[in-house]
């Protein structure tokens, strides 16, 4: 392989811009390789973050010529040969330095959310079928791709009234474990503004563990939602038979 | 600006955020005090979440033999009775305990198909049932994430993106510790009473391993710069199986699940070699022809006969990990690797596509992914990789606390747990195990001290001249390179093999590389500056290092994942013996102490229970 | 390069580099397009002489089906007065709610994103919280939606009967007996009718209605039937869009398909029954 043309945002709060760098590319790389060689042989001070470089921990989070992608799972042969490449920090969130970005609006949501509490005297017996659809969710690797990607949160700043993709698949974690106490639906409807969701999609899109974000647990959450608040008959069923 | 720091104040503070150090701010939060808890990275991120196959507890739910005594003779055998006895001890009984308490807090394993809807648990290399409760192969991420939540909620204060520089002591005991927030590079000291390290391992230390930039020897470093004895640091567990192309994945991790799951060895003659390089303590244990192994596998693994009524003995392949190693390394050595240096792994051979997706969801996105390779119809390329530190800090077994009062440490900077090799899924038990008793004991003692000691102050200004030095030197090299000779270095003189002249120029060149960074230079300002922070963690991984190899040196003998090509064989100078490292004056002391036997009454229980071989004890010995 | 790029906003603006405008522009296409020929097809019913389109001997459109022609409905203005009209509200809107058209129509429609990290113009956004808050009646769509697989099942059936007396020229059936015949048209309505189902099934509210309300707690047990038939559901919903995108243009054939026959433009051709008949292998033109 040859040299490889990057365009890297360098910046902080007060503003930044693109800066080119060209790399010499060795087979196999991925864009977190071309980041790190950039880091040792030109600018030792580009920040970035990154752990386990296997796809696996989230960290590296960044946009690749516009696409909300992983850098450690992006590889380089999948570019053309003279193809200059664009990395950018992730949009939504406030910019630390470089292509590292404060992602701390996130654990604030995350405090917000009623932990697991499992039924008094609950039976700890359950089947696979049970749980399939819970650890679907929490394979979730928190790289906030989907939060970035979220129009509601990326166009439309709506981080006052709406959690973003992330959490409504925790949130769907906890609701439809199977013995878990709690009812979120009114939090979910009130505090984390699941209606402001228009179910485009594009979080399902960018999920690099491929959890079907929009189909399994927004979607779910919001019929959820209707079951409460929506649905006249549904309401008169649950006065009158209790629940 | 960056002499003007932030200041905490912790009744406990915790260093470093995987599995042991979540599990510890629990508990000591739990305890009622004021818990701090420092990480490198943002929350979650730790290296913990790369832990693929499992936790090892003896839950018995899919093999009813299984009991606390059988775990703790795996782990004995396998770390070769170089473990602290207590600890191993300990770990066997408490960690059923803690697994059903992480599902308490939301865990969701996987469950038994048996209809009685258990947790289910997996087969692993070394231990002699099915042990490992698992979900799928992310364990690992299923149980930072389930402590991370209890802990949110829990009332800790968690400081992310903050390194900690240094420990600061109050005459001999703890008293806090002092570093910078990555972000700004604003310095910031926390006051603590009581302080648990639980920093993870020294892969950063070798260029081929497993392990992410934070597993850089921090907790070994702090804690030994602080007066604390190193205990085993010559005990480094290579993985058999990491990835070996292409090179920018170079010692990525393959999960033993791939191995428990059906994979076998092969070398480029096609052979199935692991039948070869049985080792005299498994003997009669495993397979010893490739139809029994797969008779076994195809009756225990696929059509999931109890594994009891099978006569079969099982596979090769899942003999512990020192084992496995060394005999890819042969096969690699004697020229009958494959064309990139490794040896094959085939599953594809074994299992159906379907199923490889299923079991081992993840490998076979990383190999899709990362390498182009269909692990459902090709072999993996594997090779050893640095992945686990055995040695570590040397703590009491009953509190985790070391020789420097108030400072505690749990996890993989922890020392005798796992003796001279760690059992694949005892490293997440050990977090929690560990984690919670060393939790529970910062906050005992903590609360033992009515006021917090006190802190010489003065001496802040001088160590936050040492952190600006590098951007104060002018022309000195950038850390990138010195980090990499340094991997070079120690992958050449303390790898896998070790012999006397080899370690003896490793130190030379550690004492050529401690010049260098002393004239390290670093770009830009402190603002989230990855090569200043390079720069300063250079200082602890320079030490660790020379650790490792004094003690290497001063193991006269092949244990576990210490193997030297000068001394091969168990020695009985040797065995009940463990090497320390610590500081005198600005030297470095290497010391021989006796390691904790198991009680006679014990050991004679496991014998008579037929767990215990005595050969095995006497071969282990160094007697036979 | 003195802009800063990473705060600019704004319709369209991205950093991406593929043709991410040929989804938008795709749907815009295929969404209008079926929307016209859907309107000019409704508002059509019927041709010269009060030949009816809607219909060709035992084929009925199913933009049609259930067919009521009551008389109050010719008190509408000409143009409107439509047995379509009675029947098109009831699949419009449960798509129009479906959750699968909301994503499609809410990019590439109202440009909501127009695409994934692709920057919209900064209107006052509400979600589904304000006024498309209706979409939450979604379930009740579904309810009439599910009967409508009943009828138009029934209506495939019905397909198979042929007037032994012919087609008139106003292309209903003759008066007289039937007798069994499956034509083109009659494999076109069933399928019509099968891809309905498939669409219908996989609705994400109907999932949610057959299990996925529960918290599974020993659902095999407890709940086996609702497990089974979440599973099926959840099968369908996997590909509810590809269902709904064939179902929609198949209903749109199924309409043009009776319609031509109807029109005498071609000729519907039978497989089984012209042992009864040589003569009605050509249909109504003999």
């Amino acid at each position: 392989m040859g040299k490889v043309h990057m365009r890297v945002y360098r910046g902080n709060s007060e503003g930044g811009q693109l800066k080119d760098y060209n790399v010499q590319a060795e087979e196999g790389m991925v864009v977190l390789d071309v980041i790190h060689k950039i880091q040792a042989t030109q600018s030792s001070d580009l920040a970035c973050r990154w752990n386990c470089k296997a796809g696996k921990c989230g960290s590296c989070s960044a946009e690749i010529n516009g696409k909300p992608r992983l850098m450690c799972m992006t590889r380089m042969n999948e570019f053309k040969e003279d193809e200059i490449i664009t990395v950018m920090p992730m949009k939504t969130f406030p910019i630390m330095k470089d292509l590292a970005t404060d992602v701390s609006f996130n654990y604030e949501i995350n405090k917000r959310i009623p932990p697991f509490t499992p039924v008094e005297g609950a039976d700890w017996h359950w089947e696979q079928e049970d749980v399939d659809r819970v650890q679907e969710f929490r394979k979730c690797i928190e790289c906030f791709l989907c939060q970035d990607t979220c129009h509601v949160l990326r166009d439309h700043d709506k981080m006052a009234k709406f959690a973003g993709p992330r959490f409504f698949v925790r949130i769907a974690s906890l609701e439809m474990h199977p013995i878990d106490a709690l009812d979120r639906t009114a939090l979910l409807k009130n505090e984390h503004g699941i209606g402001l969701c228009n179910i485009t999609k594009c979080c399902t899109e960018v999920c690099p563990e491929s959890i079907h974000i929009t189909d399994n647990a927004i979607i779910p959450l919001k019929e959820r939602v209707v079951d409460k608040y929506y649905d006249p008959l549904r309401i008169l069923w649950n006065k009158v038979f209790g629940k | 600006m960056s002499d003007n720091y932030q200041s905490f104040e912790y009744d406990v503070l915790v260093i470093g955020a995987g599995g042991a150090g979540l599990r510890a701010a629990i508990e000591a939060s739990a305890a009622g005090c004021k818990t701090g808890l420092v990480c490198k990275s943002l929350l979650g991120k730790a290296h913990t979440v790369m832990a693929e196959g499992g936790i090892a507890a003896a839950l018995a739910t899919v093999d009813s033999r299984d009991s606390w005594q059988q775990h703790f003779v795996d782990s004995m055998i396998g770390g070769n009775l170089g473990n602290h006895w207590r600890m191993a001890q300990i770990h066997a009984q408490q960690s059923p305990d803690r697994v059903r308490e992480l599902e308490k807090w939301g865990a969701v394993f996987d469950r038994t198909n048996d209809g009685k809807g258990n947790i289910n648990v997996r087969h692993f290399g070394g231990h002699t049932y099915k042990r490992l409760a698992h979900v799928g192969d992310r364990t690992g991420l299923e149980l930072i994430r389930t402590l991370q939540d209890k802990g949110v909620h829990s009332g800790i204060e968690v400081h992310m993106e903050c390194t900690i520089y240094s420990l600061m002591k109050d005459g001999d005991r703890i008293a806090g510790a002092y570093g910078y927030f990555r972000e700004t590079g604003r310095p910031v000291l926390f006051k603590a009473k009581s302080i648990v390290i639980s920093t993870g391992g020294i892969g950063k230390l070798y260029f081929i391993n497993s392990n992410s930039w934070e597993c850089a020897g921090d907790g070994f470093g702090l804690s030994y710069l602080a007066g604390a004895e190193l205990a085993d640091m010559e005990y480094i567990q290579f993985h058999p199986t990491g990835m070996v192309w292409p090179p920018s994945v170079r010692g990525l991790l393959i999960t033993e699940g791939v191995r428990g799951e059906g994979g076998v060895l092969k070398n480029n003659q096609g052979e199935r070699f692991m039948f070869k390089y049985i080792p005299a303590k498994y003997q009669g244990k495993y397979a010893e022809t490739e139809a029994e192994a797969d008779a076994w596998f195809k009756k225990v693994v696929i059509d999931g006969v109890k594994e009891e009524t099978v006569k079969e003995r099982k596979p090769p392949e899942l003999m512990s990990r020192d084992v496995v190693a060394r005999a890819l390394w042969n096969e690699i050595k004697e020229g009958r690797g494959t064309e990139h240096g490794g040896v094959y792994l085939d599953i594809a051979s074994h299992r159906s596509a379907e199923d490889i997706k299923k079991k081992l969801p993840s490998m076979y996105h990383q190999f899709k992914q990362l390498a182009d390779v269909d692990i459902t119809k090709v072999p993996m390329e594997t090779g050893p990789t640095c992945h686990y530190m055995m040695g570590g800090v040397k703590v009491d077994p009953e509190t985790q606390m070391s020789n420097v009062p108030g400072l505690f440490a749990a996890g993989e900077c922890a020392a005798g747990m796992h003796g001279s090799n760690r059992l694949g899924g005892n490293s997440l038990s050990d977090l929690v195990v560990f984690g919670k008793l060393a939790g529970e004991h910062a906050a005992i003692y903590a609360k033992k001290l009515r006021d917090f000691p006190k802190i010489d102050e003065s001496k802040l200004a001088g160590l936050n001249k040492e952190m600006n030095q590098p951007f104060e030197n002018q022309g000195g090299e950038v850390s990138y390179k010195i980090l990499a000779d340094l991997q070079h270095i120690m992958e050449k003189g303390a790898g896998m093999f070790r012999e006397e002249p080899t370690m003896d120029q490793c130190l030379k060149d550690l004492e050529g590389l401690k010049e260098r960074v002393k004239k390290v230079t670093a770009e830009g300002n402190r603002m989230f500056n990855p090569g200043w922070h390079v720069a300063l963690d250079l200082r602890n991984m320079l030490a660790v290092g020379e650790a490792i190899v004094r003690a290497a040196k001063e193991r006269k003998e092949s244990r576990g994942g210490h193997t030297r090509t000068d001394f091969t064989g168990y020695s009985k100078d040797f065995a009940k013996k463990r090497v320390v490292v610590r500081q005198k004056g600005d030297k470095m002391e290497v010391v021989r102490e006796d390691l904790p036997q198991i009680p006679k009454e014990l050991e004679a229980e496991l014998i008579n229970a037929h767990m215990l071989k005595p050969e095995v004890l006497k071969q282990l010995r160094g007697e036979a | 390069m003195a802009m800063d790029v990473r705060t600019k906003r704004g319709l369209g603006v991205t950093l991406r580099k593929d043709a991410w405008w040929l989804e938008p522009l795709f749907y815009q296409c295929l969404f209008g397009g079926f929307v016209v020929y859907a309107t000019w097809a409704a508002l059509n019913p019927y041709g010269p002489n009060g030949k009816a389109y809607y219909e060709y001997g035992p084929y009925l459109s199913p933009m049609f089906s259930p067919f009521f022609n009551p008389d109050w409905l010719h008190k509408l203005p000409a143009w409107l007065a439509t047995p379509a009209l009675l029947v098109l509200w009831a699949p419009a809107g449960f798509r129009g709610t479906c959750y699968y058209y909301r994503k499609a129509y809410y990019r590439s429609i109202f440009m909501d994103p127009p695409g994934c990290a692709v920057g919209e113009s900064c209107v006052k956004y509400q979600g589904e919280s304000k006024f498309f808050i209706f979409q939450n009646i979604h379930r009740y769509f579904f309810y009439v939606a599910l009967l409508f697989i009943f009828v138009l099942s029934w209506d495939a059936i019905l397909a198979m009967m042929w007037p032994v007396n012919g087609i008139g020229p106003d292309n209903h059936s003759n008066l007289g007996p039937k007798e069994f015949g499956v034509g083109v048209g009659t494999i076109v309505m069933a399928l019509n009718a099968y891809l309905l189902g498939g669409y219908t099934l996989g609705c994400h509210a109907f999932r949610h209605l057959v299990g996925g309300g529960l918290d599974f707690l020993r659902v095999k047990k407890n709940n086996p039937i609702r497990f089974a038939l979440w599973s099926v559901v959840t099968k369908l919903n996997e590909r509810h869009m590809q269902w709904a995108l064939v179902s929609m243009l198949w209903v749109g054939f199924t309409d043009f398909y009776i319609r031509m026959c109807a029109m005498g433009v071609w000729h519907d051709v039978r497989f089984f029954g012209f042992i009864n008949k040589i003569g009605h292998i050509f249909g109504a033109a003999t």
